[in-house]
Formats: C-alpha cells, structure tokens, sequence
C-alpha cells in the first residue's frame, strides 16, 4: 500500500524511464551468468547444448526471449537516453525523449516477437 | 467540493507516519493547502507546529508533503490535491523534523555552503561595475536558475538524497551552476572542486523529480547535468 503511493506520487515520465532503466539492468545482470553457461556448454557438453537449443522453438521460450530482447531493447535506449540527457544541453524536450524511448523499446520487442511466432 | 467538510490527516511528532492526526476542516472556494494547515493551528488545536511567511510563493518556508508530494502550500489550492475528499499533509521528507510541519533546514543550508553556493567576488568597490551580457549564452544558463526560493520542495522531491545524505542536492548545485556560468564569478576551480567530491554532482540518477516538482519552475536536472559536463570537461583537461 505505501509502496504503491510511493510510486503514485513519483510517477513522471523521467522518474518512471529511470526505474525502467535500473530494473531491466538488474534483470539483464541476473540472466548474463546463465547465458554465459548455457554458451560454455559448447565446450563442456555438446549435446546438452543441442537438447537446449531444440528447445527454443518451444512458444514459451520465444516468450521468454521477446522478453530479454525487449529488456536489451529498452536498456539500451535508456543509457542512450541518459547519456543524450546528460551530455547535450537541451532543455524541455526531455519528457518527450523519455517517452520516445519507451515507445521505440516496445516497438523492437513487437517487431521480434511477431518474427518469431 | 463534494463536501462541506475536508478530512485532513496531518503528519504529527518525530515518527511521522505513526502520529496521523485527522481533523474535519471546513471547505470554501480558493483555498490553499497553507489555509487548510492554518485553519487547524487556529480552530482545532492551537499546539500544531507549522511555518509560513510570505503567502504568496516569494520566501520558501511553507514547503510540504501533500499526499506524498512535497509542495509549496500557500500556492497550491487545496481542489486540486484533493483525494475524493480527504487529503495527508506532512512535513518535508529528507530533513530532520522539528516538531509537527516544521523540519530543520540546516542541512539543506549547509549543501549550498559546501556547494560554494557564494558569490566569489575579485572585483573591489574601486573597480567599475562589471557589464554583464545578458544576450550571452552562459547568462542565459545562469538566468534560468536564479529565481531560485530555497523551499527545498526539490531536496524532499530527490531519492538519490534521501539515499545518501552526503548528496549535495538539487537546490545546492543548481546553485553553483548558476555561479559558473555568472561572469562575475571568480570562484570557478573552487565550485568545480565542491561539486566533483563524495557528495557531488556525479551522484545524481537524473530522475527528474527536482525538476518535475520545482513550484518555481525551475530545472535544476538540466543544472546538473551542466556541472558533470563542466566537471568532466576540467578533469580532462587537467589529465592532459
């Protein structure tokens, strides 16, 4: 409850675009370790890496990876964003930037999920 | 107005979450949060603690939290905070609380001191007056942080302070922005200094809330957005 007026009462744009930006770093740090596993098994063990990877033609792991691209998509456009906001001069069209952002991560992540299924 | 009566709970006492106090306040046209805060100290309970002066957003002493959002009270009208017909009032977040409404502004006074928030004159009064150019860039940057009331609605907005109380503020190096771009500033190695350190302006997340909330108008993000160039741009040139 106060956590959700917490957020209620910070909800602008540039606060929610920050939030955004520091989740999905720390949802793309937890998935590396795993993705760097999943790659050593190239090395390790070939077959399980096969099994693996038959398995990714599975509708719930194409979920699963619309869901880390749209995390890359969107944290990659939020350190540009920050890096645009900080390191250019500009003044009032930052909001608008914010919201750009989100809309151009979400429209990556759209396009690769409807390539994928 | 739904009602002819207002619920306000007011924030009371050091543990302010745990000392809500509700009062029923008559409603009326134009009324601002500060009139509503009055009214109690005047008709309920003459013991509630409140500070005040000016009325009409000049002085910066009557700042706020407002259902979780630090405000200027005297120039925010009641209807437009209003939740159903209930509002919490409570005092500034990210300062030591006095008493009730009224929080300790010291600290947030103290950040512009180690901000050099001071001019740092090298003329003398036998000096002409300096011409200062108001069609000029860095002018320009100046002007648009100077108006500046020291309500420290912008301190209470920011989370990165309210994580590190080492942080300079919003406030404070919006203020040393304005100093290094006033041509009649000497104090830039010193301000450049004040801003880089532990508390600087390099801890700022940029998530806007200063600027969001700022009753002035202000955009002190974009401030220190400014001082972390400038800051880098001298480090770099004291490595070459």
């Amino acid at each position: 409850m106060n956590a959700a007026k917490g957020i209620a009462s910070r909800a602008h744009p540039l606060w929610l675009a920050y939030v955004l930006h520091r989740l999905s770093g720390i949802a793309l740090a937890v998935f590396l370790p795993f993705h760097f596993w999943v790659l050593a098994m190239a090395v390790t063990a070939p077959a399980r890496l096969d099994a693996f990877l038959a398995m990714t033609g599975a509708g719930v792991v194409k979920l699963a990876e619309f869901g880390l691209v749209f995390l890359l998509a969107v944290h990659m456009f939020g350190g540009l964003r920050l890096m645009a906001l900080e390191w250019l001069p500009w003044r009032p069209s930052q909001k608008t930037l914010a919201a750009g952002v989100a809309a151009a991560s979400f429209l990556i992540a759209a396009l690769f999920l409807l390539k994928a299924v | 107005m739904t009602s002819k009566f207002l619920k306000v709970t007011i924030e009371r006492g050091a543990d302010a979450k745990n000392a809500q106090q509700v009062f029923d306040v008559p409603a009326h046209e134009s009324q601002t949060v500060l009139d509503v805060v009055s009214w109690v100290q005047q008709f309920a309970d003459p013991t509630l603690s409140y500070r005040f002066a000016c009325r009409v957003g000049m002085c910066g002493s009557c700042a706020m939290m407002v259902n979780g959002v630090p405000r200027w009270t005297c120039r925010t009208h009641i209807s437009k905070v209003l939740d159903g017909n209930s509002v919490t009032i409570g005092p500034l977040r990210n300062l030591p609380i006095i008493k009730d409404l009224v929080v300790d502004m010291d600290p947030f006074f103290d950040k512009w001191v180690a901000a050099e928030g001071m001019h740092h004159g090298g003329l003398t009064r036998d000096d002409p007056v300096a011409l200062v150019d108001e069609t000029s860039a860095a002018r320009i940057e100046a002007n648009a942080g100077i108006e500046c009331i020291n309500c420290s609605v912008c301190h209470a907005a920011c989370d990165t302070v309210a994580g590190n109380p080492e942080y300079l503020g919003p406030a404070a190096l919006q203020r040393a922005w304005t100093l290094l771009n006033d041509a009649r500033d000497e104090g830039r190695e010193a301000v450049l200094d004040a801003v880089s350190g532990k508390g600087g302006c390099h801890n700022c997340h940029s998530m806007g809330s200063c600027t969001a909330y700022c009753p002035s108008g202000l955009d002190p993000m974009s401030a220190i957005a400014g001082l972390k160039r400038e800051t880098t741009k001298s480090f770099l040139e004291r490595v070459r």
